[in-house]
């Protein structure tokens, strides 16, 4: 049960001090995992290969290197893809809804069904819904301060699609790019942010 | 009052029938224990399932070693995780119980862990044993193993993976438990790697969780959070569990284990 990472750590340990923890590389973590899963439902293996982001930002605890984070950012944005012309503004009851349910992609349950963006977990909204989330800034008013011309839409747009082109280590998944949530699912959660209709400019 | 619930407890523990007759009769208990502690039925079937004969070897648990030597109970859930040597690893609580229920009962793998958890309406046989053995440990000072390379080792991993991103959504445990003052929905979030935060989480688990209507162990807490993370699932007993469950077990050591709980 003596492991090559917990020799090799042991070794490092020696040279270094002789109290310190025998600590696993990043890649030794990814081999036990993808050892210790198993799929179940629509929640396949391919769920714990990291990609590039996720590696960068496992190995610099959130923190990367500026030019490279600056690098992968870029490389995300080229992954949004906007709906052809006009606006990106749908109905803002749809992203009522999507944005308040916290279902979607779990292992239990019928991937067939629409997933929810589970907003609300992290923002608040809309001022008359008083369960939400601190993880993420609140977006009370989102419209009303900034406005819904084509920029904020595009912006808002790319954002939920795909968090990590804006900020590569976001606490936000990427829920076009994942294909978690539909173009129309997007566009009405921009409308939800942006329409001044919405309950969240009121 | 004592005597009425250990005998129904007792009644629900042995009935061998269809799952059926055994929801009634936990149905009729609940109903009975409505104005007590949940968490007293079940240490008290908990404590019936360990005593009970069953698997090919037709044995009990009661000779489970779970690091005191075999039949030790008392204060053995508060030293918890920790490397055994029979096994050559690390193991928590309801993985040696799994150990147990294989060597001493000579159950097979699939048969032990048919269910490891349960639900309201049918409570797992872990469930109900966590909630005896845990019981077993109230006013101990939690101390897990911390001097065996392995189980440095299986700290180290969990501390590691506590920030390993992962799952369709990017996750980490940190995403959720490293910042201060942080809530998803109206729930605060601990900051687990805090021994401050830790301790009074880590010494009321497992517990009775007033949101499932049932008694719920740290393995279902921990692949509740994977499936929330929207990852595949953790298998029980794995390494990256044990390694997880020693983590935060190590963060909260020193408090004195004060479960099984009851939570939101």
């Amino acid at each position: 049960m003596i492991t090559k990472w917990m020799l090799g750590a042991g070794l490092a340990a020696l040279v270094v001090s002789p109290l310190a923890l025998a600590e696993p590389s990043d890649g030794e973590v990814q081999e036990i995992m993808k050892r210790d899963f198993r799929p179940k439902g629509q929640a396949k293996m391919d769920r714990l290969e990291q990609d590039a982001v996720q590696r960068v930002c496992t190995a610099s605890n959130g923190k990367p290197p500026p030019a490279l984070a600056k690098q992968l950012e870029a490389d995300q944005m080229k992954t949004i893809a906007y709906p052809s012309g006009g606006s990106l503004i749908g109905n803002w009851k749809g992203g009522a809804s999507t944005a308040w349910s916290g279902q979607g992609m779990q292992w239990h349950e019928d991937p067939k069904k629409p997933s929810g963006g589970g907003c609300y977990n992290c923002h608040e909204m809309s001022p008359a819904r008083t369960s939400f989330g601190t993880i993420g800034p609140s977006l009370k008013g989102f419209g009303k301060t900034r406005g819904n011309g084509i920029e904020t839409q595009r912006y808002v747009y790319g954002k939920i699609y795909n968090a990590k082109a804006y900020n590569l280590c976001s606490e936000m998944p990427r829920f076009g790019l994942t294909n978690s949530l539909t173009e129309q699912q997007i566009k009405d959660l921009v409308a939800y942010l942006l329409d001044p209709a919405s309950p969240v400019n009121q | 009052m004592r005597t009425t619930v250990r005998a129904v407890a007792l009644g629900v523990a042995l009935a061998a029938a269809p799952a059926a007759a055994q929801e009634s009769q936990f149905a009729q208990y609940q109903k009975m224990v409505a104005e007590g502690s949940p968490v007293e039925l079940f240490e008290l079937v908990g404590e019936e399932l360990w005593q009970k004969k069953q698997g090919p070897k037709n044995a009990s648990l009661e000779q489970c070693d779970l690091g005191l030597g075999p039949g030790r109970v008392k204060g053995a859930h508060a030293r918890l995780p920790r490397y055994f040597k029979d096994v050559d690893r690390v193991m928590d609580v309801e993985t040696r119980l799994l150990h147990c229920m294989l060597t001493l009962q000579g159950r097979s793998r699939e048969d032990a862990l048919k269910r490891p958890f349960g639900n309201a309406d049918n409570p797992s046989e872990m469930e109900y044993l966590s909630a005896y053995v845990a019981g077993q440990s109230r006013g101990y000072k939690m101390s897990p193993g911390m001097s065996h390379p392995q189980e440095k080792e299986s700290y180290a991993l969990g501390k590691k993976l506590f920030t390993v991103r992962t799952g369709l959504w990017d996750f980490s445990c940190a995403s959720c438990h490293g910042e201060e003052g942080k809530r998803i929905r109206m729930s605060e979030l601990p900051v687990l790697s805090k021994p401050e935060a830790a301790r009074p989480l880590m010494a009321t688990w497992p517990a009775y969780r007033v949101s499932n209507s049932t008694f719920k162990t740290m393995q279902w807490r921990l692949n509740n959070c994977f499936r929330q993370m929207r990852t595949p699932e953790p298998v029980f007993g794995s390494e990256t569990i044990n390694a997880l469950n020693m983590y935060l077990t190590v963060t909260a050591k020193g408090a004195t284990y004060s479960g099984p709980g009851t939570k939101r």
